[in-house]
């Protein structure tokens, strides 16, 4: 006989919890035993007892939090089924970030998946998005609008790498969250055939490093030296996405001020933070692959866990899927919670 | 199309006018004829079709979204080209479609062609008006997202790209090294797609006749005058006038190769706007070009921005609207006489020879701007604050601060700093209580930053707060924070979007008001209309009952309109 899908997984203050298991998944508070889908820090916190994810995940976490953040930790081997409680668990590559997975859930017939942070577009800097069928399909829809359609991301790039070119004496500044998206820009700028140095901000440096020890090559990234600022015309610069509008940016000559995000994709987005090349890279799905992934899991259910639910609810709705909204607090919208945390203090000093 | 797109993309973000020169010359410089001069007339106005209507495009949209998917994309986005362009369901993009409706677009059709910026604008100029939806359409599975954004923009003439004509023409100049003001002087000979002129500038063809006997110069522009610049500038150096509520123009005469004249009046980016103005081209009967400022003046005296901006709504400009409408242009500057280029000369100077010329011309449509005359910077503020005091009697509300020109000033294009200064009357001010607050559009879709306000009269049962208008700028984001705040705190009612918080003598907020001027309005319920209302400073201190009464804004409206519209009777 199958469960229940809220036997099998339910909602509480901490956050997503499977009562069979007795496990969170991604809580926002500290829980006893807590199994993450990915590195990002609203997904990813610190004090949790137990942890559970993937090695690349782990090692985010302890880049970020310190190598003793949790009690124990566990490593979750991809495509392998284990026991926790009374279900089966299972993680999935997501194509997020280095290390995102799905977590798959199953008992007594019934299979929830939740996706954590997905994308399906291609991104040289992680595992790609696997389809995992399932009856109830737990999903975000941080783009959940029909407006969010993201272009080809190499066309995005090229457009950086000719701006450079045709503004060579000026910096190109571009603002990107440290973990994925910076390292995703590195990797599509050396496949584009940019062969040039691209200097890091302090706080893109240490996730950086452990991109690179994974075996991904991003070339050459030597971090920006404040007093060198002044010297880097014509350079590309990656920093944090709060960095772009302070003024630590100002003293680069002359800079263009750019921002690769999903949101730049809303004209009004990208003026709001006085972006002038606004580069539309997201690590999140569109609309499009929202919709297209929710059919090809073939889930009868569907669960919005955060971003533009009410869409995408009323889309599951007229194509016969129940669906239902989550309204969860305490995720950013597309790593925006994660700046604050990410970027040291002193990065503006001695960056 | 595609490259256009992306061109005028990123001239929507580029602030800096170096930038935006650089990215027009890189785009004539790589994009082929004739393209490239479509590209060039869009931006410098001169294409000539009909502007498709924004119905058109949403009408097209609707056939193909959910609405409650559209709705909640417009919200979000707020603005209708740019939700549009962004959720249009281009092949293979079935999943903003209704869920029950029919598929638009069949999977084994080739992939559509995508039009140049070239066939847009011939097909534009010669399909039917019966035929443009389907054509648009055709266009729109094709473009990605921001080609359907620049077409949107570019059929409904809606292109908006902070370049002016002046620097689209410049680009071209610096594409072959050549002076901007040689391209203006050919520029009115020539037509779209202007191969001739790319062939010139790149030194590949004759340089093009100039058909123009009556070319456009560059104006000279005025920077704003600060409060510090006073102690720098000596006021013996300077000579004042009136900055006038009008439109500056500048207008050009001279005699074609036949003999006969020829007159243009130009906007101070170049437009050639003639048409817009044949009572006035027919009073440039001179050889030269002057600078001055389009006013409508009724019976000797000079009416209000409000009543040229009714003229200048009208599309066609018919024997009545000239009737009711008389354009006027009020002189202060001149460029050339006849053949001589007068732009070297200091600014006292021109100005005798100015003198003369108006003389000369004895024509009541075109007088010269008054000097004001002043000693010291003291007597000027004074002028300033009440031109009625030092002569400008009647005309007093269509003028908005002085202009100041420094004697030995040359004229020179563009902003050129050292010369001339503007400074503008203070806008009226007054205090009135917030009464509504409405959500916001686009980015401040999630605040309450549109503020409906009012002032004290007396009603049928005693005191009562009635609306005189509403306001969204003039306030910082932390200060917008507050406000929205602020209303959610304070609501009573909610209508919709709409919510009304609490007021009255005991309660409420009173927000410190600037505007430009008052209209008479039988729209409003207190009867008048602010222009460019914003919210100057919020008083969180003084309490509603001192706030300011509607005879605050009678008094102003008094002054303001002096004399009653000739022909209103007849329009009531
Ligand atoms: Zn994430
Ligand atoms: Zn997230």
């Amino acid at each position: 006989m199958a469960l229940r899908s809220t036997d099998i997984l339910t909602q509480t203050p901490q956050g997503l919890y499977c009562p069979l298991g007795d496990f969170h998944i991604d809580p926002v508070r500290p829980v006893k035993r807590a199994l993450i889908t990915h590195g990002h820090s609203d997904h990813a916190r610190s004090g949790h007892r137990s942890v559970m994810a993937t090695r690349e995940t782990l090692r985010i976490m302890g880049v970020r939090y310190g190598e003793d953040f949790a009690d124990s930790t566990q490593e979750a081997i991809l495509q392998e089924s284990i026991r926790i409680g009374d279900v089966t668990v299972q993680f999935t590559p997501a194509g997020h970030v280095l290390g995102s997975a799905q977590i798959t859930i199953e008992a007594g017939g019934t299979r929830v998946v939740v996706s954590g942070d997905y994308k399906r577009a291609e991104d040289p800097t992680c595992l790609p998005y696997e389809v995992v069928p399932c009856d109830v399909f737990i999903t975000e829809a941080t783009f959940g609008l029909p407006v969010f359609r993201h272009p080809n991301t190499r066309a995005e790039v090229r457009k950086l790498i000719d701006s450079v070119a045709l503004f060579p004496e000026r910096a190109h500044i571009v603002g990107a969250y440290a973990l994925g998206k910076a390292q995703r820009v590195m990797a599509l700028l050396r496949e584009e055939g940019y062969d040039q140095p691209i200097h890091l901000h302090g706080a893109m440096e240490r996730l950086t490093e452990l991109y690179k020890s994974e075996g991904i090559p991003l070339g050459e990234t030597p971090k920006v030296v404040a007093a060198e600022r002044s010297k880097l015309a014509g350079a590309i610069v990656i920093c944090p996405p709060s960095s772009i509008q302070d003024l630590w940016s100002r003293r680069f000559p002359d800079p263009v001020t750019c921002f690769a995000s999903g949101w730049m994709r809303v004209r009004a987005r990208a003026r709001q933070k006085g972006v002038e090349l606004p580069l539309v890279i997201s690590d999140h799905s569109d609309w499009d692959d929202l919709c297209r992934t929710i059919q090809e899991t073939g889930a009868g259910e569907v669960w919005v866990t955060h971003g533009q639910e009410d869409a995408l609810v009323h889309w599951c709705t007229t194509h016969g899927i129940k669906a239902r909204p989550l309204h969860m607090l305490g995720y950013g919208d597309e790593g925006e919670a994660e700046e604050a945390s990410a970027a040291p203090a002193d990065a503006g000093g001695n960056a | 199309m595609n490259r256009f797109a992306a061109l005028l993309d990123r001239l929507g973000y580029e602030p800096r006018r170096n930038a935006k020169l650089r990215l027009l010359v890189d785009y004539f410089r790589h994009t082929p004829d004739p393209d490239r001069g479509y590209a060039l007339a869009a931006m410098t106005g001169a294409l000539m079709f009909k502007e498709a209507k924004p119905g058109l495009i949403r009408g097209l949209v609707e056939e193909r979204t959910d609405p409650e998917l559209f709705r909640m994309s417009y919200h979000y986005v707020g603005d209708l080209a740019e939700t549009v362009a962004l959720i249009w369901p281009a092949p293979g993009h079935e999943s903003v479609a209704p869920a029950d409706g029919t598929p638009t677009i069949g999977h084994n059709n080739p992939p559509p062609h995508v039009p140049t910026l070239t066939e847009v604008i011939e097909t534009l100029a010669t399909t039917s008006k019966s035929d443009l939806p389907a054509r648009v359409a055709g266009w729109m599975d094709a473009l990605d997202e921001t080609g359907r954004w620049a077409l949107i923009k570019l059929i409904t003439r809606e292109l908006r790209v902070g370049v002016s004509a002046r620097l689209a023409k410049t680009a071209v100049a610096q594409l072959g090294g050549i002076e901007p003001d040689e391209v203006e002087l050919v520029w009115h000979g020539l037509e779209a797609p202007y191969e001739d002129l790319f062939a010139w500038v790149e030194g590949r063809g004759e340089k093009p006749e100039s058909g123009n006997p009556a070319p456009f110069r560059p104006s000279m522009l005025s920077h704003p005058l600060e409060d510090e610049d006073f102690a720098k500038l000596e006021a013996s150096e300077f000579l004042a006038e009136w900055k006038w509520d009008g439109i500056r123009l500048q207008a050009a005469a001279g005699r074609g190769s036949d003999g006969r004249p020829v007159r243009r009046i130009y906007s101070r980016t170049g437009e050639d706007v003639s048409r817009a103005f044949p009572d006035l081209v027919e009073a440039l009967d001179f050889e030269g070009a002057i600078d001055g400022e389009l006013l409508i003046v009724r019976d000797g005296r000079v009416q209000t921005f409000n009543v040229l901006q009714q003229r200048l709504n009208r599309k066609a400009v018919t024997p009545k609207l000239i009737a009711e409408f008389p354009a006027h242009l009020r002189v202060y500057d001149i460029l050339f006489e006849g053949e001589e280029d007068l732009r070297a000369l200091p600014f006292a100077e021109r100005r005798r020879r100015l003198e003369a010329l108006v003389a000369k011309l004895d024509d009541p449509r075109i007088d010269l701007s008054p000097m004001v005359p002043f000693e010291t910077w003291e007597d000027l503020a004074a002028a300033r604050t009440d031109p009625a005091s030092v002569g400008a009697g009647l005309d007093a509300d269509a003028i908005e601060g002085c202009m100041i020109k420094r004697a030995s000033s040359p004229y020179l294009p563009g902003r050129p700093k050292g010369y001339w200064y503007k400074w503008k009357r203070d806008p009226y001010l007054v205090d009135a209580v917030m009464m509504y607050g409405q959500r916001g559009h686009g980015k401040r879709s999630s605040f309450y930053s549109d503020y409906t306000f009012g002032v004290w009269r007396e009603g049928l049962s005693g005191e009562e707060l009635v609306p005189v208008g509403k306001a969204y700028h003039g306030f910082t984001d932390e200060e917008l924070v507050k406000l929205d705040r602020y209303v959610r705190n304070h609501t009573v009612k909610r209508f919709g979007p709409v919510r009304e918080v609490e007021y009255g003598k005991e309660k409420g907020l009173v927000l410190e008001v600037a505007f430009e001027g008052l209209q008479r309005s039988t729209r409003h319920k207190s009867g008048v209309a602010m222009r460019f209302p914003r919210i100057n400073r919020i008083r969180w201190d003084k309490p509603a009952a001192e706030a300011d009464r509607i005879e605050t804004l009678e008094k102003i409206l008094e002054r303001g309109e002096q004399e009653v519209h000739p022909l209103k009777d007849q329009e009531a």
